[in-house]
């Protein structure tokens, strides 16, 4: 199993606010998050994929699909936009960089493991950064026990 | 269980051609990759090392020793080469950095003498990195 990770990047803004809680709420949990007008990152995204080489390419997956794919699933998307007024599934869901990444992680999945010549590889994880100092990830979630 | 990191950089030239394919399958396939004068990268190579302290050192491998075998068994027979034409294992195996990364994994694994090779991590450029665990 060899893992391939490829690195993007798209900017966007955005406003740490739930509708659901009091405005004093809202300011003590998001801070200047909460910043009524919003605010913007450049965002640097890593996809990893992960399966066996394949002989007669010596690669894991077509780096051109996988370009084509994140491009259209995901950049095409979210670049340049805000993201709670321009992206449906944020207009019920803080756009917190951990749901942009477990969002960007259920975009992916299914297209990439679409099966055929060189693209056997299955998404293994999203790695979503906010600022140099800020990253999160995603795996997806591990199977139900039950 | 640390783990313990050590990165080396060495630059090389390849070409992505399977002589089994055809003209039109290879430029399909591997696109600019296959332009038969080869091109070149500054790889970035990390090699992670897992294991306990030593209670005596405060370490888990001697750098030292990781950076001589690095040196020897990886940069002397890849740095400034061409890999298709140079290295033996690519004189049949296409140099892809998936290929590489598990070729420095059988290169480094069998020889160290301390801890246990964790993870070979091989980036082309600065966006493109692949991850090997021996598996």
């Amino acid at each position: 199993m060899v893992y391939l990770t490829r690195r993007y990047r798209f900017c966007a803004s955005h406003r740490l606010h739930n509708e659901a809680l009091p405005d004093d709420e809202n300011l003590r949990i998001y801070g200047k998050c909460d910043s009524p007008f919003g605010h913007g990152h450049n965002y640097a995204l890593e996809v990893t994929v992960a399966g066996p080489i394949d002989q007669e390419t010596g690669m894991v997956f077509d780096l051109v699909a996988l370009d084509g794919i994140v491009e259209k699933e995901v950049l095409e998307r979210l670049d340049h936009t805000n993201l709670n007024l321009d992206v449906e599934n944020f207009r019920a869901c803080v756009p917190t960089t951990e749901n942009v990444c477990t969002e960007i992680f259920h975009l992916l999945c299914d297209k990439i493991k679409g099966g055929g010549p060189l693209r056997a590889a299955c998404l293994s994880r999203v790695r979503l950064e906010e600022t140099s100092s800020n990253f999160f990830e995603y795996e997806g979630d591990p199977p139900s026990a039950s | 269980m640390i783990y313990v990191t050590r990165r080396a950089e060495f630059s090389a030239s390849h070409v992505y051609h399977n002589p089994k394919l055809s003209p039109e399958e290879n430029r399909r396939i591997f696109g600019k990759c296959n332009n038969p004068h080869g091109h070149g990268h500054n790889y970035t190579l990390e090699v992670t090392v897992a294991g306990s302290i030593n209670p005596t050192t405060g370490m888990v491998v001697d750098l030292k020793e990781l950076k001589t075998l690095l040196e020897r068994e990886v940069l002397q027979l890849m740095d400034h080469k061409f890999l298709n034409q140079e290295v033996a294992a690519f004189a049949t195996k296409i140099p892809t950095t998936e290929n590489i990364a598990v070729e420095i994994w059988g290169m480094l694994a069998p020889k160290l003498s301390f801890g246990k090779l964790h993870r070979i991590r091989l980036y082309e450029t600065s966006d493109l990195y692949v991850d090997y665990y021996g598996d």
